[in-house]
């Protein structure tokens, strides 16, 4: 599992890999957000939290397609299903290298651009911590999409049209942490929530993923 | 343990190819599979690779026994052909990818990308990919493809190999690869008959 890891990772900072495809894509939709919405400095820290929820969300959408699709079109899928790693544990490694390569990066670069959006103070804090937070749902629950659409022609909009209402929950609970953070509120319900739907999809949708894939290979 | 395929039927894209297919493959042994374009030798090795479920029959001593190799090599281009060996070796908890470098004339390439490779060299990197995964039934579908005639020697030499130390190989295969130990199995006699009903259901 550790070499299915390490695998991946180096595939995905390698020319094509796609990594710094979903960072460049965060920065340009919040860059594009003050040219959208004006230049009022109140208006804008009002809606930063959201802004970069939603961002990072997209930024998140981008990449999930090639989770699968590469692994597929050289027949590694079929060898590593005949392999004697656990096809549940190669999804959950393939989220884990999905989640470190695209959304990592996303949270550590959110303060930073928090600054374009005129972030108030609180949320400098808790805008990465939701993100961090939220972010494995959002991988996993990708790697089930993808595991679904995989060997279809075109998939990558199918699989967007399929994924971002399961992305719902997250960003709601995700945003909501993150807003009160900046307003100072109490916070403990909504990051409890956060929590809940990352360790829960994480825990189920493995076993969902792998089954849709071993149905996809037939 | 030898490989028993008995009864086997199966199918491709829900369409029945393959019916009452049987034969057992002993240690040491090596069955190749013939028959024309289409008659479902690739869907007979996934189904005995285990990648789809059978329409009837059963198959006892495969599994986790099985090592596979398809049409496609499964090989990264970003990749050096030394990275994608050991990656396999890893999953197949092994260590020792020399003996699979040599086996296959890979020697020199090691540090080369397989996507810079020809589809010859490419070939045999995928097959090389079978003597790191330390599993004693090969399952082969159209080993040959684009390999040369000294190349298909190395290949014969690395399955004779394969078989003097106790595995054995199931391979769909056009090429006479001059294995003493091989028996030949033609598939057209276990085609599966056409189901009227099926066609009578698709024209409603």
């Amino acid at each position: 599992m550790i070499a299915l890891l390490k695998r991946d990772m180096a595939l995905a900072v390698r020319a094509g890999g796609g990594f710094g495809l979903g960072l460049a894509f965060f920065l340009i939709v919040v860059t594009l957000v003050p040219f959208g919405i004006g230049p009022e400095s109140d208006l804008l820290s009002r809606v930063a939290a959201g802004v970069l929820w939603i961002g990072a969300l997209l930024a998140c959408l981008l990449s999930l397609d090639r989770i699968f699709a590469l692994d597929w079109e050289d027949g590694t899928l079929d060898l590593l299903a005949t392999s004697p790693l656990p096809l549940e544990g190669a999804v959950t490694v393939k989220a884990l290298a999905h989640w470190l390569t695209t959304a990592l990066p996303l949270v550590l670069v959110s303060p930073a651009l928090g600054l374009l959006l005129n972030l108030p103070a609180g949320g400098y804090l808790w805008v990465p911590v939701s993100l961090a937070l939220g972010t494995p749902a959002l991988s996993v629950i990708g790697t089930f999409g993808a595991a679904l659409t995989v060997g279809l022609k075109r998939g990558g909009l199918l699989l967007s049209l399929l994924v971002l209402p399961l992305y719902v929950p997250t960003l709601i609970f995700g945003a909501e942490v993150a807003r009160r953070g900046v307003d100072g509120l109490e916070l403990q319900a909504p990051l409890l929530m956060l929590a809940g739907i990352s360790f829960g999809t994480l825990a189920l949708l493995p076993f969902a993923s792998a089954a849709v894939l071993r149905v996809n290979l037939r | 343990m030898e490989l028993v395929v008995r009864d086997l039927g199966v199918a491709r894209g829900g369409v029945p190819v393959l019916d009452g297919v049987g034969f057992a493959l002993a240690p040491g042994r090596a069955l190749v599979l013939r028959g024309p374009n289409g008659v479902g030798k690739t869907t007979l090795l996934r189904t005995v690779a285990g990648l789809q479920p059978a329409l009837a029959g059963t198959i006892s001593g495969g599994g986790e026994r099985i090592a596979y190799a398809g049409h496609s090599d499964g090989l990264k281009a970003m990749l050096s052909v030394r990275e994608n060996l050991t990656f396999w070796a890893q999953v197949f908890g092994q260590s020792d990818i020399a003996p699979a470098i040599q086996g296959f004339g890979l020697t020199g390439l090691e540090d080369r990308m397989a996507g810079t490779l020809s589809a010859g060299q490419k070939r045999r990197l995928g097959l090389a990919r079978l003597g790191v995964t330390g599993r004693p039934v090969w399952v082969l579908d159209e080993p040959t493809v684009s390999l040369d005639t000294a190349s298909v020697a190395l290949f014969a030499q690395a399955v004779r190999q394969h078989l003097a130390s106790g595995g054995s190989a199931l391979m769909a295969t056009h090429i006479d690869l001059g294995l003493d130990e091989a028996e030949v199995l033609d598939l057209t006699p276990f085609r599966a008959k056409p189901r009227a009903a099926v066609q009578d259901e698709a024209f409603l």
